[in-house]
């Protein structure tokens, strides 16, 4: 399990990998947005949580594809189903991997880049907070979502459909605990909520990830 | 451990494509499975790895037992030769990976990322695999497609090693390895075309 999850890492770090692809769409997320909305601090920094948590998912999306995909295209995915790791195993290494490489990198990110959607003051924490809970629940959701669709040419498009309706209750509860805690309200029912969707996606999506892979294998 | 397989009936697509096939690979033998193409040898041999259900019929004896070697090699272009080797090599568990090594000639290859290897080296690389997986049972898919004639010997010769030592292999090929095994055409096992059934029938 251990090597499969430093090769995912290895292959991410390596040319090609697409390690930076999530960022860099991230960023000029965070870049752009004050130049669209124009030079309004106050407006900016009432939407900078909601806005920061959208490039966040928006970024994570992005490179969904990959998880499977490259396996399945080069035979590598039959070969791990063949190997003496059960795919429940195989797709939660993929999920982590995904997540160290894309998921991680953005949580730390965050807090920097809300500095130039002049996020209020008391909010860098609950943000940072509310991405690292939410983000492991969005690898997560992708990866049965990459599964869903592995032998399609070109499935990009269908996961996007497919993953994004459930990826809407993890964005309103990630964002509204940033938003909370930007005004300084409680932010106790959200982050529950969301600490909860995130442990249910982690205990729960390996195994349907691991069956649907079975049926698209065949 | 011998691998059965008891009145198969292996489907592609929800079609059957081969029905009531049995056969014995016993430690030690080689089966070469013969068969004009898309008779459904590939669609048997990834039944009897486990990565598709069978139809009908049994495969018994298989259990963490089989390597299976595919059309595809799995070999990740960014790794280097030795790096995609090793990864196998501990995801079966496995340590040492310098009889693979050697056993196909990658010696010189192995610090060379494996995107950068012809197709016949990367076949090599493939089939390298097998060796570090430590398995008993060798399921391949046409080895040798790709490989020169003097690696085409040299990978019979590989074959005939682990048979010696107790492995047992399940070959498709086209061509002769001059093993000495046992030869199955599966052609006569070709599947019935499935019946008309009586609501398609009136409009054909």
């Amino acid at each position: 399990m251990i090597a499969l999850l430093l090769r995912d890492l290895r292959l991410a770090m390596r040319a090609g990998g697409g390690f930076g692809l999530g960022l860099a769409f991230f960023l000029i997320v965070t870049v752009m947005v004050p130049f669209a909305v124009g030079p309004e601090t106050e407006l900016l920094s009432r939407i900078a949580p909601g806005v920061l948590w959208i490039g966040a998912l928006l970024a994570c999306l992005l490179s969904l594809d990959r998880i499977l995909a490259l396996d399945w295209e080069d035979g590598s995915l039959d070969l791990l189903a063949t190997a003496p790791l059960p795919l429940e195993a195989i797709v939660t290494m993929k999920s982590l991997a995904h997540w160290v490489t894309t998921g991680l990198p953005l949580v730390l990110i965050a807090p920097v880049l809300g500095v130039m959607l002049q996020l209020p003051a008391g909010a860098y924490g609950w943000l940072f907070l509310s991405l690292l809970l939410g983000t492991p629940g969005l690898s997560v959701i992708g990866t049965f979502g990459a599964a869903l669709t592995v032998g399609l040419k070109r499935g990009g498009l269908l996961l996007s459909l497919l993953v994004l309706p459930l990826y809407v209750p993890t964005l309103i509860f990630g964002a509204e605990m940033a938003r909370r805690g930007a005004s300084g309200l409680s932010v106790e029912t959200p982050m529950l909520l969301l600490a909860g969707i995130s442990a249910a996606s982690v205990a729960l999506l390996p195994f349907a990830s691991a069956a649907v892979l079975r049926i698209n294998l065949r | 451990m011998t691998l059965s397989i008891t009145d198969l009936t292996v489907a592609r697509g929800g079609l059957p494509v081969l029905e009531g096939v049995s056969f014995d690979v016993p430690p030690g033998v080689a089966l070469i499975l013969r068969g004009p193409n898309g008779i459904g040898k590939t669609t048997l041999l990834r039944t009897v790895a486990g990565l598709q259900p069978p139809m009908k019929g049994h495969v018994t004896g298989g259990e963490d037992q089989i390597a299976y070697a595919a059309h595809a090699d799995g070999i990740k272009p960014t790794l280097t030769v030795a790096e995609n080797l090793r990864f196998w090599a501990s995801v079966f568990g496995q340590d040492g990976i310098e009889r693979a090594i050697d056993g196909f000639n990658l010696g010189a290859l192995r610090d060379r990322p494996a995107g950068a290897l012809s197709a016949g080296q990367k076949r090599r690389l493939g089939l390298a695999r097998m060796l570090v997986t430590g398995r008993p049972i060798w399921i391949m898919d046409e080895p040798t497609v790709s490989l020169d004639t003097d690696h085409v010997r040299q990978f019979a010769q590989i074959v005939q090693d682990h048979l010696d030592q107790g492995g047992s292999a399940l070959i498709a090929t086209h061509i002769d390895l001059g093993l000495e095994g046992k030869v199955l055409n599966v052609g006569p096992f070709k599947a019935a075309p499935p019946p008309i059934d009586d609501f398609d029938g009136g409009f054909l």
